[in-house]
């Protein structure tokens, strides 16, 4: 069990955890922000670079310091590793360029996006950017296209994160969308206008962290923060069931997967529960749904109250919840 | 001086050929190597040499096989990295095409040493009639028995591929070329794993460059020893220079390290002078990437010793006042050069050829690339030049691959060194409107 000190905060964790990782389990301020880490998808991470750190102790063994800023995400720790995120002004520097280079070609067009309040580079860039771009020159765009009958691609807002690539790969049955092109002008496509067409597909939504990729059931419908999100689960034969509903009063405006305080889907959700169940008789309600994570959506408008629709527990849940709390004594 | 090991035979007519090649002690590496020694005394003779990676980085050749996992039951690679796309860098494609076999030869070798049972010749996508004329010197080796199942009797196989790229730049980073070899789009891979552990195919894998392997064909012929003995200190050997510019002889020329750049210029061995008679103003003395010194310091060190041709004298000042041997690429420009129209270019060639993974590189390389643009055609302020100096330091060593050092290292070392010259552009933008400089780059009479 490696032991590693982050920002002054030492803990112990597992062979093959990575600093990310890491500081995590530590939590707080020290935790680096990620732009393309998804801790449930294998591979991902490393391109964004905005979660770098310094390695300023190797390990016991080797204490020499790595002699550049490493990726968090990617780094594996080791015994008596020495790291340091905010405490390092390099650091801060850096990430501040990163946050600038992300935004560079960015439309920051947050006001007409539907991403926007739950946003990862909205919320990195007010926390670690700068107010005012230096960049003068015209920025790249790209026309919006259809990638399946429900998802818009916008690859104008796109960040190249790689993660929608992923899920193909690793939660659909296949992949045909990819990036294209390379440098600045590399885009996320499906070769000659494919279609995405499987029953996972809409989790590319989920994991998109900017507004690249989003429901057109829901495009355009509601500010983030004048939905509410509640708890719900159906009885799925595709996936586990477990949601978020959106909830606009008693509508289900949209169905997105149950996400962690890092806003990383917790379990992947299949397209009829996304896209056609939007009626309020398709799911049990458990209750409104805790978002950890500092965000728009939690603030000032969402209140915990109880839902107008009654909630329905059915006989199967109840049991459920009977025998674990049984098993609990 | 003029110490040939590789290309000793290159004025051989026909050298090209399985019979010429043979006749002028060809494939005596090979005889040498495998039925006199074992695999562990041809690293070790690499070691001895003391042979540095010649694609740029110039990393230890023996110490890179020594890393090499050596699993049981797990197949190990050996890929040669031709896909040369340095700008003024040409030293690879004038080997291959001149003396295929060396690098066959070489290859079978660095393999024995190895173990593995493929290796792959990675040739970039320009380079096509090149890797026709390897293609025809493998099949003359197999038909003669130094390829294929059983070599010389000694129970070792081995099976050589030439591999055509599609012409992208990054795919000379090695992990790159690994993916793109693997028939993926070449994104460089995050390391570690380094290849040496899990390479092609998850396999472990050495990458080395044209050069590299070739110059282990002298090495078993002759010994490490004795090829330590040649060059200087720990830049051991002979190294192909890729001569460009504005010199009155361009060319490869192959040199023993050691030999002081102002003699490399001016000799009339090597470069023989700056062309028209002009002054030397700046040299990019290892390919487009690494940093550009003005005269005054690529003739002689901070220090005021002369300066010559090998690792450590050129990188002598680090980054401040030096600069690398890196691959080679020996780009000398006289006085009439543009510095900024020759960052500019190179810094569109970054711009071009970033692969679009990491953010840093994908984002910063374009502005940069514009920047330059505005400053190249007057529309520039003097803050450009600031914005510049930053945004290359927030590429620098914050990327996965070192594509992004190699297109912030140049506008660095230009800024650095030729400061005066951007604020001229920024501050007199009514001279550079002329078309004169672009006459005079051509050999053109003004119209």
């Amino acid at each position: 069990m490696p032991k590693v000190t982050i920002d002054g905060h030492q803990i112990e964790v597992p062979d093959g955890t990575t600093i990310l990782q890491a500081a995590r389990m530590i939590g707080g301020p020290i935790v680096p922000p990620a732009m393309c880490y998804y801790s449930t998808l294998k591979t991902s991470g490393g391109y964004c670079r905005t979660c770098i750190v310094k390695v300023s102790k190797g390990s016991e063994k080797d204490p020499r310091p790595m002699p550049k800023p490493v990726a968090s995400c990617r780094t594996t720790v080791m015994d008596g590793m020495e790291v340091q995120n905010i405490t390092s002004p390099e650091v801060v520097e850096a990430r501040k360029g990163v946050v600038e280079f992300l935004l560079l070609n960015h439309p920051l067009d947050c006001p007409i996006c539907d991403q926007a309040g739950e946003c990862h580079l909205q919320d990195l860039a007010y926390e670690h950017g700068m107010a005012k771009t230096r960049y003068e020159f015209e920025r790249r765009t790209f026309e919006k296209i259809d990638i399946g009958g429900k998802i818009k691609l916008h690859m104008t807002r796109c960040i190249l994160c790689y993660r929608c690539v992923k899920v193909a790969d690793q939660v659909t049955n296949s992949r045909v969308h990819g990036v294209m092109n390379r440098g600045d002008v590399a885009e996320i496509s499906t070769y000659i206008e494919n279609v995405i067409e499987n029953d996972f597909s809409g989790n590319v939504i989920d994991v998109c962290p900017v507004g690249a990729l989003t429901d057109k059931t829901f495009r355009f419908q509601s500010r983030i923060w004048n939905v509410n999100p509640m708890d719900a689960h159906r009885d799925c034969p595709k996936c586990a069931g477990k949601v978020t509903l959106w909830m606009k009063g008693d509508v289900v405006a949209r169905v997105s997967a149950r996400k962690d305080k890092y806003a990383e889907v917790i379990d992947w959700i299949c397209n009829e529960c996304r896209f056609e169940k939007k009626e309020l008789q398709d799911w049990v309600i458990e209750g409104p749904t805790n978002i950890e994570r500092h965000s728009v959506i939690s603030q000032n408008h969402y209140t915990l109250k109880e839902p107008s629709h009654k909630p329905v527990l059915n006989a199967v849940d109840a049991v459920d919840s009977s025998s674990t709390s049984n098993s609990g004594n | 001086m003029g110490k040939n090991l590789l290309l000793e035979h290159d004025h051989v007519p026909g050298i090209q050929s399985y019979e010429v090649y043979r006749k002028h002690g060809g494939y005596a590496a090979v005889e040498k190597a495998l039925k006199q020694l074992s695999p562990e005394a041809v690293v070790e003779e690499v070691k001895k040499s003391g042979l540095r990676g010649r694609g740029g980085a110039g990393f230890p050749t023996g110490m890179k096989w020594s890393f090499l996992a050596k699993p049981e039951g797990v197949a190990r690679y050996l890929v040669c990295n031709a896909d040369e796309s340095e700008p003024g860098t040409f030293k690879d494609r004038y080997l291959m095409e001149r003396i295929p076999h060396l690098l066959v030869e070489g290859m079978i070798a660095s393999s024995f040493a190895l173990g593995a049972k493929s290796a792959y010749i990675y040739i970039r996508g320009e380079y096509f009639y090149v890797s026709r004329i390897l293609e025809n010197a493998i099949d003359e080796a197999y038909a003669n028995g130094w390829l294929g199942k059983n070599i010389l009797g000694t129970g070792y196989d081995l099976d050589l591929y030439v591999q055509v790229g599609a012409g992208a730049y990054i795919c000379g980073e090695e992990t790159a070329l690994l993916e793109s070899l693997e028939g993926k789009r070449g994104n460089p891979r995050i390391k570690p794993p380094f290849p040496a552990i899990a390479g092609l195919y998850g396999c472990p894998t050495v990458v080395n460059n044209v050069e590299t392997i070739a110059a282990v064909v002298p090495i078993v012929n002759m010994g490490g020893d004795e090829y330590a003995k040649i060059g200087i200190g720990k830049s051991t050997g002979t190294k192909l220079i890729s001569a460009s510019g504005h010199i009155n002889k361009p060319g490869v020329y192959e040199i023993e390290l050691g030999v002081p750049v102002e003699e490399f210029i001016y000799s009339d061995e090597y470069c023989g002078g700056i062309k028209n008679g002009k002054q030397l103003k700046a040299v990019v003395a290892g390919g487009s990437s690494v940093p550009i010194l003005p005269a005054h310091l690529i003739l002689k060190t901070a220090n005021g010793e002369p300066r010559l041709m090998s690792y450590e004298s050129l990188a002598d000042g680090g980054f401040a006042t030096g600069t690398m041997l890196g691959s080679g690429g020996f780009i000398v420009m006289d006085e009439d050069t543009s510095i900024v129209k020759n960052l500019w270019n190179f810094s569109r060639f970054y711009h071009h050829e970033s692969c679009g993974q990491c953010s840093p590189c994908r984002e910063g390389t374009g502005w940069m690339e514009k920047i330059l643009h505005r400053i190249l055609h007057g529309h520039g302020k003097l803050s450009d030049i600031d914005l510049l100096w930053d945004i290359q330091g927030k590429i620098e060593g914050k990327t996965i691959c070192p594509l992004g050092d190699a297109a912030a290292w140049p506008v660095a070392a230009a800024i650095r060194h030729f400061r005066s010259e951007f604020e001229e552009y920024v501050k007199h933008p009514e001279k550079i409107k002329d078309v004169q400089h672009y006459y005079r780059l051509n050999s053109l009479s003004e119209a």
